[in-house]
């Protein structure tokens, strides 16, 4: 450890901070629905989600070999200044989309900055761009439509299955359930995305030459990643819990359960065949699609729609970000010095606009700005009023399919 | 431009079978260890061991996810 230079240091800070945001951004994927139903305490909730991502970081090192091998070609003189970059990039849009409590990928606003770090620092020839649109956009545009059409088939089935049967006695199964497949997303986002923190801190380690190239994170990079990621997760991102948990859709318990076994499918059965897709975009695409197919259930299109904006955002955002840090960081110390002192700047005007509203777990009942009905749902609305009977199916079975496109025709 | 689409192929078909197949299991063994809200009779004991047995299965479920993650 010797060799780590004071500019390593500052890289292996910004990561962990990334981390931490990284984990309050994501504590909503497991937890959202989960406490919206009240299987879990928000409390508790957070707290599970938090062990679990900690012991899912220990779990295996498989991801953090492969983060460098590949969206940026390490070979074409990637040097710490840009991953630093890029971590800023991907830090200020995550607390950007915390603040509007939009939920958007972590790893698309890791990967945005580092790219846009690298483009303006080295060029655009060290980015693959095939990459880019294999892991990031087509998964972008997937993930949702996979998971959404899961949870909603599993949710017509589910209720169709339980109908007849006292909702109070069947809530207490679901919400068992519910927690088995909530913890299983929190242990599956504890191995995805601390080894990503873990492969950027192991690549800035490589760059400044301190560890052979292709090695495994070491011990103690595994152990501050996996502990900022639970730290994060811990203190909970209340803002896009309640997003997530009340303002996509109202969830009951059958639902918020179709929804989370369907989120911790996809996440694991995609990143077993090797088509890793975000949890995040994931975990939305399954409430949506759990509020699509519960006879009534409505989906608020708006707050889906700015959803979807964030999510094509993020990428060019992020990036545009850490390629101006790039810019002033390549100028040297007194650059990386700016950088650092606006990212702090920055972090900081984020954080006091927060307190202005602050949304902690004592006010996630409260839905302030009561999402005013858009365009879509009421013309969703009006197409299909929310059906009392069984008579009444076939217009909800009709509207769905185009409703179900309706965030990727966007996202596209 | 290469795109996997056996690989999307592939995620899209396991997710649906394998959620819609579970959360179906699931929901049968709740049905079979709760009570008709109509009659409130309590449920019979092949139901139970039906829904035990469908409740096991999700179990294993659960634990193969865990050996998914941990592989």
């Amino acid at each position: 450890m010797e060799h780590i230079t004071l500019l390593i240091g500052i890289v292996i800070v910004t990561a962990l901070v990334f981390d931490f945001t990284n984990g309050f951004h994501d504590t909503a994927n497991a937890m959202a629905t989960t406490i919206s139903t009240g299987a879990l305490k928000p409390k508790v909730a957070v707290a599970m989600s938090a062990v679990l991502n900690l012991v899912g970081a220990f779990l295996s090192v498989e991801v953090a070999k492969t983060i460098s091998g590949g969206i940026i070609d390490e070979s074409a003189g990637i040097r710490p200044e840009v991953i630093f970059a890029g971590l800023i990039g991907a830090i200020v849009w995550n607390l950007l989309t915390w603040l509007a409590g939009l939920p958007s990928s972590s790893s698309h606003a890791l990967f945005g900055g580092l790219i846009g770090a690298t483009i303006v620092s080295v060029g655009f020839n060290a980015v693959n761009a095939d990459k880019v649109v294999m892991k990031v956009l087509i998964p972008a545009v997937a993930a949702p439509l996979v998971a959404g059409l899961a949870a909603m088939v599993a949710t017509r089935l589910t209720y169709r299955l339980a109908k007849g049967r006292d909702e109070k006695e069947t809530a207490k199964g679901y919400r068992a359930g519910q927690i088995a497949s909530a913890a299983l997303v929190s242990l599956a986002h504890g191995t995805n995305d601390a080894q990503k923190t873990m492969g950027v801190i192991t690549l800035a380690l490589v760059t400044g030459g301190v560890v052979a190239p292709h090695s495994d994170p070491p011990l103690w990079v595994i152990v501050s990643a996996g502990l900022a990621i639970a730290l994060g997760t811990y203190l909970g991102g209340w803002r896009i819990i309640r997003t997530l948990g009340k303002g996509l859709t109202d969830i009951q318990p059958p639902q918020g359960f179709a929804a989370q076994t369907g989120a911790a499918t996809v996440i694991l059965a995609s990143s077993h065949i090797g088509f890793a897709l975000s949890t995040t975009q994931v975990c939305s695409g399954s409430i949506m699609g759990s509020g699509l197919g519960r006879k009534g259930g409505v989906v608020r299109w708006s707050t889906a729609g700015r959803m979807a904006i964030a999510w094509c955002l993020t990428l060019p955002a992020a990036g545009l970000v850490a390629g101006g840090a790039a810019f002033l960081a390549d100028q040297g110390d007194w650059g990386v010095t700016t950088v650092a002192v606006l990212g702090l700047l920055v972090s900081g005007a984020i954080y006091a606009a927060s307190r202005r509203k602050p949304v902690t777990h004592d006010s996630l009942d409260e839905v302030p700005d009561a999402e005013p009905a858009g365009v879509v749902t009421a013309a969703l609305q009006a197409v299909a009023p929310p059906p009392a009977g069984p008579v009444a199916a076939a217009p909800v079975v009709a509207v769905t399919p185009e409703a179900g496109r309706t965030p990727a025709a966007a996202a596209s | 431009m290469q795109i996997d689409w056996a690989a999307l192929g592939q995620v899209f078909g396991v997710s649906l079978v394998v959620t819609v197949g579970l959360v179906g299991v699931f929901t049968l063994g709740i049905v079979g260890t709760s009570s008709a809200s109509a009659a409130g009779t309590q449920p019979g004991s092949l139901a139970r061991t039906g829904a035990y047995a469908c409740f096991a299965l999700c179990a294993a479920a659960v634990g193969y996810g865990i050996y998914l993650i941990v592989a």
